[in-house]
């Protein structure tokens, strides 16, 4: 954190369970029910968000929907400068093909995470369709790549930081935009801290 | 984190922070060999040469094989195609493939030191696939996976490494690699068989007393008797030796329990291991051993070659 | 034609001199020696600050002259010498051809006299080959000018044509001189066997493979009365060997080499620094010590240098491919003025015995000593000078320097043969010189 300033908080904890529960009734909407739905959230903190929206598909349909956990350390473009430390490997129990995946991140930004989830995703199986739902979309795409269900659409600049916080790994669940000092990296941060 | 290797050479300058890490992200590449797409593209675009100046299919299937799972464009150099048979210098051929424009050289060489030269000469990264009766450390490392993942810790496990240990490039890496993850190690050989100086290597306790130290092991390492580097003949007989050395239906009753039975491969059955410890169903991890080469070696390609100029933040 | 040598510390022990005076030399022979000598007509030098003692001799080097001359030639070789010190060297038979016949030591001689900036002496091989297998004509070798025998580069093999060899060596009042090494201890051994050979996996020389046939040689020199010169000694026992001979009363000589005293197998790092393979091998830091102690108590009768030329290419193999041996004609008195005579481990006396005094007793040649009536071989060192050992320095064609990069305090800055300047304030004159 010694890196980044905080400027403002964009969505705090029941901002955030009040999109997912939007979200989960709006997966449901679009695919006509739980039956061929499985979500997979993207590690870090896509993971966390795809547990709570199962558990609210759950309390909607009484149906528990497979949850799958993707690690995408092996399929990034700038691995070279992003060595993920963490051990959070892909972690899907359940068949992919003829599903209808939703892929699920905290916050879209430039795309190439989604770019590198998608080539992950195809090379453990052949879903029928692939969603995706974040949390925050904060712009600044430089892929053709976009969300088919958002949490918050927040506005921020280049030289911005937008992190979700969530009570499950950091103690307090909010979305903070924080400034970047020039020369680091903004984008999504490494759980529990740099 | 702080991984800022740019060779794996010489295993002794890993610390138990790096070894751990290496194993760890070895087990990350498990989901990726047990799916049907046996890949992904992490290393695309990098160019790897395999120089195996000495031949060696094992070795060399393993590095190719994890090699081509990252998504690596891999030139195997060597064999019969070795320009050092023509006369060619060690420096001249590196410089060759330099010109290539590669990324790093995976070298095995049947003279200890080549590695080093290699990386001076080359200036890319260097694996040490096997050099002379040097070092072996990506071999030490795909043991210690084994181990690890058998027993479920290193520390304080007790290794009985068995056999041609002055010959062994194994030894050389598996033994400063064990002390380093804190176990104990025993060397146990015949003395014409031991390196001037075992204690060198860094083991705790050397002796030829096979039957005494076997219940005290976690872990038996049992060496392949490399009948081509023998010179002098160290010991009269292979049946001699498998008599005194051999691990056999008779000793595993000396054998702990939950004990376990390492080897590099090749067996020489009926030498060093019989039918019945080679294949027993519980203490024999010799095909997970083959199985942890590949791991380790992505996880050591990856790292290598992802984990240089800044990648950790 | 008359040079005066002025001001310069004189130091000979043969004749009791150290201290402060004058060298009159004239047609190439001292005729005098003392204070505020005249001299009508010639070249004066003045020497203040510097030291001059008898013409040094290397009696332990290799020409490579004949078949290897890219790696050196008798040409650079005694121009390396010159600039290392020296007026006279001992070359080793390991030629191609081999010196086991009177024409190859004729060939050298003639060249020698021809293109070399120091007299050169010649060992000839003492089995033809060197295979450890026939006498060599070591009568025809004498009748050219031969001074001595040796295989240098292999020990003779069976101790029975060791004795042989001794036995008919004696008949000429020639040393034989013995490179230890017992091959069937040795074998592809390529350093010292011991706790860097196992760290670095590399094949061990134990120092048993050369003490055995140390002892082998003072017992068969003891049976035969031929004197033994024993080579490059690298262990603590072996000096202990030749120590205990000597005091037996056996005809033994041994020389030491300055890698063999200020490097140790502790040198040979991760770099597997192919210039530090030498044979026989760099040893511990204790037989370093036992070595240097020898030095000084006398055991030790010459520091030679072993002077092993080869070229770069061949050096830049694999270490175990690569050939053993390193130059050292050019270093020697840097190291042995530096760490040996300024650190007070011997006196200047001792030097000149050891680098000077004693080869020359032993290979048979001309006395040389600093009084009238002897010929001026004369080595001026200038003991104050640091300076740093660069491959680019050298003369010599090769440069395969164990210490390369090292600071050495003391170095040769003039060298006359016969009169004659081979090197004059550090450079080698280019005028011919007759020997």
């Amino acid at each position: 954190m010694a890196n980044s300033a905080l400027k403002s908080i964009v969505m705090d904890e029941s901002e955030i369970e009040r999109s997912l529960t939007r979200i989960a009734h709006q997966i449901l909407e679009k695919n006509k029910g739980a039956g061929n739905i499985a979500i997979v959230g993207i590690v870090t903190r896509g993971d966390l968000l795809a547990k709570r929206l199962v558990e609210k598909i759950e309390e909607i349909e009484g149906v528990r929907v497979p949850l799958g956990r993707l690690d995408i350390s092996f399929y990034r473009d700038d691995f070279a400068s992003y060595l993920s430390p963490e051990v959070l490997s892909t972690d899907i129990m359940f068949d992919i093909d003829g599903r209808d995946v939703v892929l699920v991140d905290d916050v879209l930004y430039t795309g190439r995470t989604i770019r590198a989830a998608l080539d992950a995703l195809m090379d453990i199986g052949r879903p029928e369709t692939v969603q995706l739902a974040v949390l925050v979309d904060r712009g600044h795409r430089q892929l053709p790549i976009r969300a088919d269900f958002v949490g918050k659409n927040v506005p921020s600049a280049a030289n911005e930081n937008v992190r979700l916080f969530l009570k499950e790994t950091d103690g307090k669940s909010e979305v903070e935009i924080l400034e970047v000092e020039p020369g680091k990296r903004a984008g999504s941060a490494p759980l529990g801290g740099e | 984190m702080g991984f800022d290797h740019k060779h794996l050479i010489d295993i002794r300058e890993y610390s138990r922070e790096d070894i751990t890490l290496l194993l760890d992200t070895a087990e990350r590449f498990k989901a990726i060999n047990e799916r049907r797409i046996k890949k992904v593209p992490v290393l695309k675009g990098y160019t790897v040469v395999n120089m195996f100046n000495e031949p060696s299919t094992r070795t060399r299937s393993s590095f190719e094989i994890a090699e081509k799972r990252l998504s690596c464009d891999t030139l195997n150099f060597g064999g019969s195609s070795t320009s050092t048979v023509k006369g060619e210098s060690l420096d001249d051929t590196v410089e060759t493939l330099c010109a290539y424009k590669i990324d790093m050289i995976v070298v095995r060489d049947k003279h200890a030191g080549v590695p080093y030269k290699v990386a001076k000469k080359s200036g890319v990264s260097v694996i040490d696939a096997g050099d002379g009766k040097h070092q072996h450390p990506t071999q030490a490392l795909l043991d210690l996976y084994t181990i690890r993942e058998q027993l479920g810790r290193l520390e304080g496990l007790h290794v009985g490494i068995v056999g041609d240990i002055g010959h062994s490039r194994v030894c050389g890496s598996l033994v400063p690699a064990l002390k380093t993850m804190g176990a104990r190690v025993t060397l146990i050989a015949p003395p014409t068989l031991m390196p001037p100086v075992p204690e060198a290597l860094g083991a705790d306790a050397v002796t030829c007393d096979l039957d005494a130290a076997l219940p005290e092991l976690d872990v038996v390492y049992m060496l392949r008797i490399q009948q081509e580097r023998l010179e002098g003949a160290p010991f009269p007989s292979l049946r001699e030796y498998s008599m005194l050395f051999g691990l056999n239906e008779r000793r595993d009753k000396l054998l702990r329990p939950e004990a376990i039975v390492c080897h590099p491969g090749p067996i020489n059955r009926g030498v060093e291991l019989d039918a019945f410890m080679a294949d027993h169903p519980t203490r024999s991890v010799i095909l997970d051993q083959v199985y942890s080469g590949v791991l380790v070696r992505m996880a050591a390609l990856y790292l290598l070659l992802g984990g240089d100029d800044g990648a950790v933040s | 034609m008359a040079l005066l040598l002025k001001n310069a510390h004189v130091i000979d022990p043969q004749v009791g001199l150290n201290e402060t005076c004058e060298i009159l030399i004239r047609d190439g022979v001292i005729v005098e020696v003392g204070h505020d000598l005249e001299m009508a007509k010639g070249v004066e030098r003045d020497l203040g600050g510097k030291v001059v003692v008898p013409g040094l001799v290397d009696m332990h080097v290799h020409l490579r002259d004949p078949g290897q001359e890219y790696k050196e030639d008798i040409e650079t070789g005694t121009r390396a010498a010159a600039h290392g010190g020296f007026t006279d060297v001992c070359c080793m038979p390991n030629t191609n051809p081999v010196i086991d016949n009177g024409a190859v030591v004729e060939y050298i001689r003639a060249k020698a006299a021809e293109v070399g900036k120091c007299r050169v002496h010649v060992s000839g091989a003492c089995t033809v080959g060197e295979k450890g297998e026939a006498l060599s004509e070591m009568g025809d070798m004498v009748a050219h000018g031969a001074v001595m025998f040796t295989d240098d580069g292999r020990g003779v093999q069976d101790a029975g044509m060791m004795r042989r060899v001794m036995d008919y060596a004696a008949q000429f009042g020639k040393a034989v001189s013995s490179h230890c090494q017992d091959e069937s201890l040795v074998g592809k051994g390529q350093i010292n066997e011991g706790a860097v050979s196992t760290k670095l996996g590399l094949l061990g020389w134990p120092a048993t493979g050369e003490e055995i046939q140390i002892g082998r040689d003072i017992e068969i020199s003891s049976l035969t009365g031929c004197p033994i010169h024993i080579q490059h000694l690298s262990s603590a026992h072996g000096i202990e060997l030749v120590k205990r001979g000597k005091a037996d009363g056996v005809n033994v000589t041994c020389e030491v080499t300055p890698h063999h005293m200020f490097l140790t197998e502790e040198n040979i790092g991760d770099d597997y620094n192919t210039n530090l393979k030498v044979n026989p091998p760099l040893r511990t830091a204790a037989d370093a010590q036992a070595i240097i102690d020898a030095v000084a108590d006398g055991t030790v009768d010459c520091i030679v240098t072993d002077h092993a030329p080869h070229a770069a290419h061949e050096k830049a193999r694999e270490f175990e491919l690569a050939p053993f041996g390193m130059t050292g004609i050019e270093t020697s008195v840097g190291c042995v003025v530096g760490n040996l005579v300024n650190t007070g481990k011997i006196t200047w006396e001792r030097m000149v015995e050891l680098m000077s005094v004693n080869p020359r007793r032993i290979l048979g040649i001309e006395r040389v000593a600093i009084e009238p009536g002897c010929r001026a071989d004369l080595t001026v060192i200038d003991p104050d000078v640091t300076w740093t050992v660069t491959a680019d320095e050298f003369e010599s064609k090769s440069a395969n320097s164990g210490f390369l990069g090292w600071e050495l305090t003391g170095r040769a800055t003039d060298v006359y043969v016969g009169g004659y300047a081979t090197m004059e304030d550090g450079a080698i004159t280019e005028e011919p010189i007759h020997l």
